[in-house]
């Protein structure tokens, strides 16, 4: 079966610096797949060659078996590659309701309309409000972005990406700079995603990712150190050492 | 018509609102000042245009961010293009506007490539660029354009057949507020439509644009090319207003002109904007009989008094100032 996602040899070179090299990754249609590693490790770079915000020095992307790899950014989104971002990316000023009201009306290339008001738009509207709902981000539809808990601007985030109705979701640290308590609610609602959508996340917290990742691939110094189950990846010494390393005697 | 409610359209995201309960106001100073003062009409028709062509750059830059020196070009082709079409026959007045906004449009879009690419600075340039190379070429085809003399020997026919343009201005000031109030409306809907959210949606994140499927350079080329249009409208008009299409229509002067003229309205507000045209076209008439140095020293005055005290020009204040009594 073709994969959801795939890249072959991927290299991001940033001057001299190599970021991500000879990255060759294969995501199964409806996966939950993590991507995992130290800060640093070359993550957010790979998923910005991977939706087409950086250009990658060398290697392919293949969206559903469709080569993605010159398409533009946008292009991708169109092909069903849809992301969130690890710092949040939101239209402050604009409603909630209005953020992801764009996204919808983007993805129906419906924006190109300048001779009706948006509010015609039913169709576009109820969509925008079912992704809303699906976060439970509807009682606050008509506020403005910039007056949301972080929490709640998180789960924004991902109700945007959703919007581009995608087949491929990629997940950029989803729970960054939230809580404990709050950022098992956000992995509860991708969890409750359609089991037919293919997400991969980043995320830095092991017991998140081994409890909702079913595959997970370990990235370090750009490169890819393994790849496997949840159980695999915890049994793995290597995986332990650059984790453990970290933390323990190599801090300094 | 719910279009005229301003509480219809409290949907949209709150800050900078297009349309405002201040619209009545000045479609009714404006037809009072038909009544009131019957023989200025032709500083007021001037004025009008100066409105449009405020409108039409602020669509560019209030409402898709893109800075120009360079405007006036647009304006000067409009006036160019009617008034040359007059000298050939045609002398249909809506002809005249159709063929202002249609060259004008032209030109956006072949220029549109390399405007909606690029930083603010490299914009200016570019925008500053073209306008001076478009001067020159307007210079040198003196067949054409009349070279620095400009053009005044063309007829206009009756508008509508109808209504000829009589030598008090009457018919001419009616058809400009006519126009005016047209393109109002269309900017009002613009930029409440699925596109203007697409514009806004650009002012506001520009990053996150292209990864939710937004084709951005396209939507700014869109703009430009309305927004040049809007402009050739402006231009034609004052050229059959005035009877006369001249180089300084599409000079550096004017470019720069209703870039103040934006900043001081308020970037982004239609109704801030179309009150900073009149204001503008007013107080610049008023200073410059007493000296056009006066002018000059108003102007400054005025510009650093927008920038530094009043942030957001006229539109800002009608924003704090609407707040202020909805909380009252
Ligand atoms: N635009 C850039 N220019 C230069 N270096 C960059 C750029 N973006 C990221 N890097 C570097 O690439 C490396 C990987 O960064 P990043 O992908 O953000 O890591 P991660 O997401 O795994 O924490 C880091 O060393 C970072 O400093
Ligand atoms: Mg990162």
């Amino acid at each position: 079966m073709t994969a959801a996602l795939a890249t072959t040899a991927l290299s991001v070179r940033f001057g001299a610096f190599q970021a991500v090299r000879d990255v060759s990754l294969s995501v199964r249609a409806g996966a939950r797949h993590a991507l995992i590693g130290p800060n640093g490790a070359g993550k957010t770079t790979l998923v910005h060659a991977l939706t087409g915000s950086v250009k990658p020095a060398a290697g392919r992307i293949l969206i559903a078996g469709e080569e993605a790899t010159g398409r533009s950014e946008a292009q991708r989104v169109h092909m069903g590659l849809a992301r969130t971002f690890q710092i949040n990316q939101l239209f402050r000023n604009l409603t909630v309701l209005d953020n992801v009201l764009l996204a919808v009306l983007e993805r129906n290339r419906r924006t190109a309309v300048f001779w009706r008001s948006v509010r015609n738009d039913r169709a576009a509207l109820d969509e925008a409000r079912s992704c809303l709902a699906f976060v439970n981000l509807l009682a606050l539809a008509e506020r403005p972005v910039a007056a949301l808990p972080y929490g709640s601007q998180r789960l924004l985030e991902i109700a945007i990406a959703l919007a581009a109705r995608p087949r491929v979701l990629v997940l950029d640290e989803p729970a960054a700079g939230v809580p404990a308590a709050e950022s098992a609610a956000i992995f509860e609602r991708i969890h409750a995603l359609p089991a037919s959508l293919t997400v991969v996340f980043i995320e830095h917290d092991m017991g998140l990712v081994f409890r909702f990742a079913e595959r997970i691939t370990v990235l370090v110094a750009g490169q890819i150190l393994t790849e496997g189950t949840p159980a695999e990846i915890s049994a793995d010494p290597r995986v332990r050492e650059v984790y453990l390393g970290r933390r323990g005697d190599h801090a300094a | 018509m719910s279009a005229l409610n301003p509480a219809s359209h409290g949907g949209l995201s709150k800050p900078a609102l297009p349309f405002s309960p201040v619209t009545p106001l000045i479609f009714a100073a404006l037809i009072a000042s038909y009544f009131l003062f019957p023989n200025h009409l032709a500083l007021a028709t001037q004025i009008l245009v100066l409105m449009i062509f405020a409108l039409s750059y602020d669509l560019l830059q209030g409402h898709a961010g893109i800075v120009s020196l360079g405007h006036a070009v647009f304006l000067g082709l409009g006036a160019y293009g009617s008034a040359i079409l007059a000298r050939w026959g045609f002398t249909d007045p809506l002809l005249g506007l159709a063929a202002g906004a249609s060259i004008s449009a032209l030109v956006a879009l072949v220029l549109s490539p390399i405007v909606v690419r690029g930083s603010d600075f490299t914009r200016l340039l570019v925008t500053l660029g073209v306008a001076s190379l478009i001067h020159e070429a307007a210079n040198r085809m003196r067949d054409l354009t009349g070279g620095a003399d400009g053009l005044a020997d063309f007829e206009v026919a009756p508008l509508l057949g109808l209504f000829a343009f009589d030598f008090e201005g009457r018919t001419a000031f009616l058809y400009a507020l006519t126009v005016f109030a047209l393109v109002y409306a269309a900017l009002w809907r613009v930029t409440t439509s699925p596109f203007g959210l697409a514009l806004r949606g650009i002012r506001e994140n520009s990053r996150r644009m292209p990864a939710i499927g937004s084709p951005v350079a396209r939507h700014l080329a869109v703009s430009y090319l309305l927004s040049g249009a809007i402009a050739g409208v402006g231009g034609a008009l004052l050229a059959q207003t005035s009877r006369f299409a001249s180089l300084d229509m599409l000079g550096f002067e004017r470019s720069a002109e209703i870039v103040m003229v934006v900043t001081l309205g308020g970037t982004g507000h239609i109704a801030g904007v179309s009150i900073g045209a009149a204001a503008f076209g007013l107080v610049k008439d008023a200073l410059s009989t007493v000296s056009p140095r006066y002018w000059q020293l108003g102007l400054g005055v005025v510009l650093m008094a927008s920038v530094f005290l009043a942030r957001g020009g006229i539109g800002g204040l009608i924003e704090r100032f609407g707040r202020f009594g909805r909380r009252a």
